[in-house]
């Protein structure tokens, strides 16, 4: 018995050494693309240092210059070289604010609405449409912007809001005037138009995740809409939807085009919402090609560098938030 | 060996297309810089190449990035609004000279207001883009428009928000005329404005104003009139109330004094003249003193030389200002005196 199955192993790795060639042929092609794929992930590593180092490389000078005080001043004077990137980071901050106030509640809504109520011959129709809003070009969202929603905004929205909250305290600093139609509040409209696709398909999706039976099971014991997708699909779908919203949120923050288009592109910080500002892309975008001197340079690099930070750093806090939620939901 | 012959061929291909690509581009001028004369530098180019079957490449990247580019020699000329200072162009080891001129208008968008109706002078506009009149039914503008109804409406002010020549140009003339402005903001192709919305481009600056009901801003002439804005009357050094055109540019380019400006260091705003246009500038071609390619350099010249000769009326049709004879005399001589190959001697002869 023994000596048989010797024999017949024997036989069956002679039976395999017959096409070693071929096996061979396999082994390096697995060689090959563990390499490949471990060269690949290294040179993303490789190629986020390179920019990280160049960065802090580039915006040396006005920091050396500035200081600390580059991150607190809002002082932005190619004259007279004084740079501040507080105007910016004001902008970059607010108007992301603004469209996640605006974007979220509305994609979460349309992502319930085409899974748990939308009548089957709509849902098709609408997914598509809400794709192809992620399709469109930012710097056409930029031109409608300007050309539609910003007089639109200046002639009849705008009054009417500086009207109504004027003598109201807080708002009445928030909404003043005079109406421009662009400015930071117009941007962060735009940029909520921009980021409902992004997480709306991604919630959609994961709101499709949640198990048929236990939907149904939630039905069965009475639970209306409202209390299923409140006590069963959100709980479910938690980590899928902070994901949503951090890839809208990533958008909003480095959205270049179309906020240039419409924040008014004003190196101040304003209490107005109405007023005109700036983002750190919209900046960028517009004064790299003429900046001339090093320091203006390193000034709007160092822009980069604080973007880069700012988007690590609201990423680090999405995992986190992630982290304690999963560790909660655990117990 | 099918892997070998497979690995070989874009190598190849790659070697073939690198060996083609000069040969394409043999005879072309490459320049950058300057967006505000674009348009004819694009217009003589065609031109030219029609006649002499060479190209220009010319990349509008802009005066800032057209400065680097020439400091760095990658291009064989760089074009700026803004002239460099002759201390500066020592330095860098460039030479600079003028190459067409343009006026600039203050643009405004009111209901019922048409081109030409409202008039304004120097420091009522330094005034408006420093935020001390904030309202079209002021009193300075009153004063300056009797008879005209002015709307009370907030005025929109419009700036560029990229680095530009344009605002250079007009940042130049506010300095002159107020010293508010000089103190407070100073001139350069980007500021730090103390009020007003930003927008890119002369297009960006027009779109704006043609936008907003009550926005007012300083565009290039030639954009003001193809986007059909209602431009403002303007009331020069000599006090006289001046319309935009080719006439008032041509008169305030005429007062210039290029002869004793070392450099052709020369800013064409607020000149003397009774039909002066208070608002006009040059733009400027910069070439290294010492080239490192004489045969590029010369067929640049050539260029330069036939657009100043044959490009007068092309110029301005696009409503740019040809510069006059004595001064292209006095720019071929600079070339004589200071443009030299490696070994020192003169290219243009």
């Amino acid at each position: 018995m023994n000596h048989i199955a010797s024999v017949s192993i024997r036989s069956s790795t002679a039976a395999l050494d017959v096409p070693a060639a071929a096996l061979r042929w396999h082994n390096l092609r697995d060689v090959a693309l563990r390499e490949a794929t471990r060269l690949s992930a290294i040179l993303v590593l490789v190629l986020l240092g390179g920019v990280i180092v160049s960065l802090i490389y580039g915006a040396a000078p006005v920091l050396r210059s500035e200081g600390l005080s580059f991150f607190t001043t809002e002082a932005w004077n190619p004259v007279t070289e004084k740079f501040g990137a507080l105007g910016p980071i004001y902008g970059t901050l607010v108007t992301s604010f603004i469209a996640m106030l605006i974007g979220i509640p509305v994609s979460i809504g349309v992502a319930i609405f085409i899974t748990e109520l939308c009548p089957r011959p709509l849902k098709r129709p609408i997914g598509t449409a809400i794709e192809l809003l992620a399709g469109i070009p930012s710097i056409i969202y930029g031109i409608w912007g300007l050309f539609v929603l910003a007089p639109f905004l200046q002639k009849e929205v705008q009054p009417l809001i500086i009207s109504v909250f004027s003598g109201v305290p807080v708002f009445s600093r928030l909404f003043a005037g005079p109406p421009y139609g662009i400015g930071v509040l117009t941007a962060g409209i735009i940029l909520s138009i921009m980021v409902v696709p992004y997480i709306t398909s991604v919630t959609r999706d994961v709101f499709e995740t949640v198990p048929a039976v236990l939907k149904e099971s939630a039905y069965g014991l009475g639970c209306t809409t409202w209390e299923v997708v409140r006590n069963v699909v959100m709980p479910y779908t938690r980590t899928g939807v902070i994901g949503g919203i951090m890839l809208g949120l990533g958008r909003a923050l480095g959205e270049t085009m179309a906020v240039t288009f419409v924040i008014g592109n004003a190196h101040r910080i304003a209490p107005s919402l109405l007023a005109p500002g700036t983002t750190i892309s919209a900046a960028i975008a517009n004064e790299f090609t003429e900046a001339t001197g090093a320091l203006y340079t390193s000034a709007l690099i160092a822009l980069g560098l604080i973007l880069f930070l700012i988007t690590f750093l609201v990423l680090a806090a999405a995992r986190y938030l992630l982290l304690q939620l999963e560790r909660r939901a655990g117990k | 060996m099918n892997l070998k012959k497979a690995l070989l061929r874009p190598w190849v291909l790659a070697a073939a297309a690198a060996a083609s690509v000069p040969a394409a581009l043999a005879g072309d001028i490459s320049g950058a810089g300057a967006t505000f004369p674009y348009p004819i530098y694009s217009k003589w180019a065609d031109a030219y190449k029609k006649e002499t079957g060479i190209g220009l490449n010319y990349q509008s990247i802009g005066s800032g990035g057209g400065i680097k580019q020439i400091e760095a020699r990658t291009v064989t000329f760089g074009a700026s609004d803004k002239p460099l200072k002759p201390e500066d162009l020592e330095k860098k080891g460039l030479t600079q000279w003028p190459m067409v001129m343009g006026g600039e208008v203050a643009a405004i968008n009111l209901p019922g207001i048409k081109p030409g109706e409202l008039v304004i002078d120097g420091p009522t506009l330094a005034d408006i883009y420093l935020g001390k009149i904030t309202q079209w039914d002021d009193p300075a503008l009153k004063k300056l428009n009797p008879g005209v109804k002015l709307p009370s409406k907030p005025i929109v002010v419009v700036h560029r928000s990229d680095g530009s020549g344009t605002t250079f140009i007009f940042t130049d003339y506010l300095s002159k005329v107020s010293p508010a402005w000089k103190d407070k903001v100073g001139s350069d192709t980007s500021v730090e404005w103390p009020v007003g919305v930003g927008a890119k481009g002369n297009e960006g600056v027009s779109g704006n104003v043609a936008q907003f009901e009550g926005a007012i801003g300083y565009v290039e002439y030639a954009y003001a009139k193809q986007n059909k804005l209602t431009y403002m009357k303007m009331i020069n050094k000599a006090g006289k109330v001046l319309e935009p055109g080719t006439e008032t540019f041509q008169a305030a380019a005429a007062n210039a004094d290029w002869e004793n400006a070392p450099g052709f260091y020369q800013i064409l705003t607020d000149q003397p003249g009774a039909k002066s246009w208070p608002i006009t500038g040059a733009t400027f071609i910069l070439m290294p003193k010492q080239v490192p390619n004489a045969q590029d350099a010369l067929e640049a010249l050539k260029f330069f030389a036939w657009a100043y000769k044959n490009g007068a009326k092309m110029a301005e049709e696009l409503d740019y200002i040809p510069m006059p004879e004595n001064v292209v005399k006095l720019v071929e001589q600079s070339w004589k005196n200071n443009i030299k190959d490696s070994a020192g001697q003169p290219i243009w002869k």
